[in-house]
């Protein structure tokens, strides 16, 4: 589907691809987009470079939209993901009362999983997707995902973090002492042990603490990852794959796109950044040949400029080709190296201009 | 600067920089010029990606070191190269440790996971501490670890200072201040930055030089600046006078296409040469500069060229 019907039809759209894209840029002028439809849109970035986010009006991280002002008939909000934050409200939400949600987000374990567990900018990038959906206030909801190399983290995230909160040892840990001892086997003491005499023994107190507390609570986050998997799957979702035309950014997108495809989730738009400029339809080797022969005049150095050029395009064409035909019949946007970065609102008109219908 | 006495000035160099910057490729031209000068070179990578082993044209790489591109005589060393997972890292840790028995439960009941969680940077401690193990122990004489892209070569390069905070007693904590030592002394170890010459990576590369720096106190050597479009002379002449003066004609088109893709160029160039500049003024480190390859992939000629022309901006180094 094309990204214009995308920012037209869907409630949510959600970019992914490896760093350095240019798939936040994608992600905030769909969101613009959908506003200038006449639509009520936000956008979560994940880590938007600086000067696009004070465009942005997003000066620090923030839990919750902001309102940017502009000539659309619909409303464009922004926000910057704070990951922090988003898993403190979702354990506040869980607790059953306030001081065991006191002593969760006291929790040094706990602190430690919420900033650095990997995964978890994932789960909450989802988690915060939910979060606006069942909030009813945006009819397009555009989300970046974070540029990780272990391409769905933000799928596996919340069945990861439930298996996390499983774990079979801190069952064994939250026994009383007596029960403990008779449940746990040598094998394990001398493993509870080794990590105790590895890492220190504060660590392992500190894990027991976190899981004692979270006890009970692991029901709540279980339903709520099955119920943001159902989200993603669901027909108003669509995926949209940004990649830019070097060999190794294209292995990765295709990486992306294999695996949406067996999680069924099927990418639906490709946009190709960062492409160098065709100049007519000459082949790079007949050029190279008539540099050649031309040695020595300026001509013949015009010729050598042109041939590379050439072979960089015809390149770029062999990668996008075998990227296209594995994400097939989703349809290709391709948009030129522009020369400087985006870093306000008119920067994002331009890229709109190659990405979306100029009549629509 | 003399390339010998470069790649002598420490036994570890960590070449870092954010994705599609080019980080391998200039790990696998430093590791050349390197074994040029005869020194035994070790290339350490550290995230299972293909493309350090795929430049030198040698298959996938794995734990176990191999030969990345010998040696052609006349004094000149083999590029070595291996890959180093935390996973891995951490059962050779606990069987050096005398915990061979616990170290695979310790992986298959996942205690693995709740341990990194609650010690963050511990895998990154755990690679860092082979690397400075494989130092001391001389394997080389010159390591280049090809470290982890984006933002995370910051957090990576942090651990140690991170887990002298966390981890208060215990070996852990003596692993994480035997590699601080590592990477805080210049004799030892360098930091090389990548960088295209493009707004936001140079932007991203001062940031991370001085995070390095004020939060790690880390050396940091030159930088790279990776893709540069070198000059051609003659690109200013417009293409139907200069097949006048060639005695050549032009078929219909070509004129059009010669003069706007010697423009894209010089347009393009020009944009480069303002952000090296915007780097220059913004970081007072020396730039080591690489141009941009129009060849289709990344191959052992490309790196020997890659290795020739950084051998020779070594050379202009004060």
């Amino acid at each position: 589907m094309t990204l214009t019907a995308l920012a037209r039809t869907r409630a949510i759209v959600i970019c992914c691809g490896s760093g350095g894209v240019g798939k936040t840029t994608a992600a905030a002028a769909l969101a613009l987009e959908g506003a200038r439809l006449g639509r009520s849109a936000v956008v979560v970035t994940i880590d938007p470079a600086k000067r696009l986010a004070n465009a942005m009006g997003l000066d620090e991280l923030s839990n919750t939209p902001k309102r940017i002002d502009g000539d659309w008939p619909g409303e464009l909000w922004a926000m910057m993901l704070d990951t922090k934050s988003t898993f403190d409200a979702l354990v506040l939400k869980y607790a059953p009362d306030r001081s065991q949600a006191e002593s969760i987000l006291r929790n040094r374990f706990y602190r430690n999983i919420a900033g650095a567990l990997s995964g978890t900018q994932e789960y909450m990038a989802m988690e915060k997707l939910f979060e606006l959906h069942e909030s009813g206030q945006f009819e397009l909801i555009v989300v970046d995902t974070p540029p990780t190399r272990n391409a769905l983290d933000f799928i596996d995230a919340p069945r990861r973090l439930t298996r996390f909160l499983d774990n079979r040892i801190f069952r064994w840990l939250m026994l009383p002492t007596r029960a403990y001892l008779k449940a746990v086997n040598v094998a394990t003491q001398a493993l509870l042990r080794t990590i105790s005499r590895v890492v220190g023994s504060e660590v392992i107190k500190d894990a027991v603490a976190f899981f004692r507390a979270f006890e009970g609570m692991e029901d709540g986050f279980r339903d709520r990852a099955q119920r943001v998997l159902a989200l993603l799957s669901d027909p108003g979702t669509a995926f949209v794959l940004v990649a830019s035309p070097r060999r190794d950014a294209v292995e990765e997108a295709s990486f992306f796109a294999d695996k949406l495809r067996d999680a069924g989730l099927p990418v639906e738009s490709l946009v190709v950044n960062r492409l160098h400029p065709r100049f007519g339809a000459g082949r790079p080797e007949a050029d190279r040949e008539r540099a050649r022969t031309l040695a020595g005049t300026d001509l013949g150095a015009l010729f050598a400029n042109l041939a590379d050029f050439r072979l960089v395009a015809q390149r770029e064409d062999e990668h996008i080709a075998g990227l296209a035909s594995k994400v097939a019949p989703a349809p290709v946007t391709r948009v030129p190296f522009l020369p400087t970065d985006v870093h306000d609102l008119e920067g994002l008109r331009e890229v709109g201009g190659y990405l979306f219908d100029v009549a629509g | 600067m003399d390339p010998a006495g470069f790649c002598k000035q420490s036994r570890v160099v960590i070449v870092a920089g954010k994705g599609g910057v080019g980080k391998t490729t200039v790990t696998a031209a430093l590791a050349l010029v390197a074994a040029r000068t005869g020194l035994r070179t070790l290339v350490v990578e550290v995230e299972g990606k293909s493309g350090l082993a795929a430049a030198f044209g040698a298959p996938r790489l794995g734990y176990e070191e191999i030969v990345l591109s010998p040696g052609r005589g006349g004094g000149e060393a083999d590029v070595r190269a291996r890959t180093l997972t935390p996973d891995d890292a951490l059962l050779e840790y606990l069987e050096d440790h005398g915990l061979r028995r616990v170290s695979k439960r310790l992986v298959q009941s996942g205690a693995i996971d709740v341990v990194s969680t609650a010690v963050p940077g511990i895998k990154d401690i755990l690679i860092l501490g082979k690397v400075k193990q494989l130092e001391r122990a001389g394997v080389a004489d010159l390591i280049v670890l090809d470290a982890p892209a984006a933002g995370h070569a910051v957090s990576f390069l942090m651990s140690p200072r991170g887990l002298l905070d966390a981890a208060r007693v215990g070996p852990i904590r003596t692993q994480a201040q035997e590699v601080l030592d590592l990477l805080t002394d210049p004799a030892r170890c360098q930091v090389v930055l990548v960088t295209l010459p493009e707004e936001t990576p140079v932007n991203e590369l001062v940031e991370t030089a001085f995070a390095l720096e004020d939060r790690v106190g880390l050396s940091l050597g030159p930088v790279v600046v990776n893709g540069l479009y070198a000059t051609v002379d003659g690109l200013e002449s417009d293409p139907d006078v200069a097949a006048e003066a060639a005695a050549a004609t032009l078929r219909q088109g070509e004129a059009e296409a010669l003069r706007d893709a010697a423009e894209f160029r010089r347009r393009r160039h020009a944009l480069q040469q303002e952000q090296v500049g915007r780097l220059e003024s913004a970081l007072p480190l020396p730039q080591l500069r690489l141009p941009f390859l129009f060849t289709p992939d990344i191959g052992p000629a490309e790196v020997e060229t890659l290795a020739d022309v950084l051998a020779k901006e070594i050379e202009a180094l004060q």
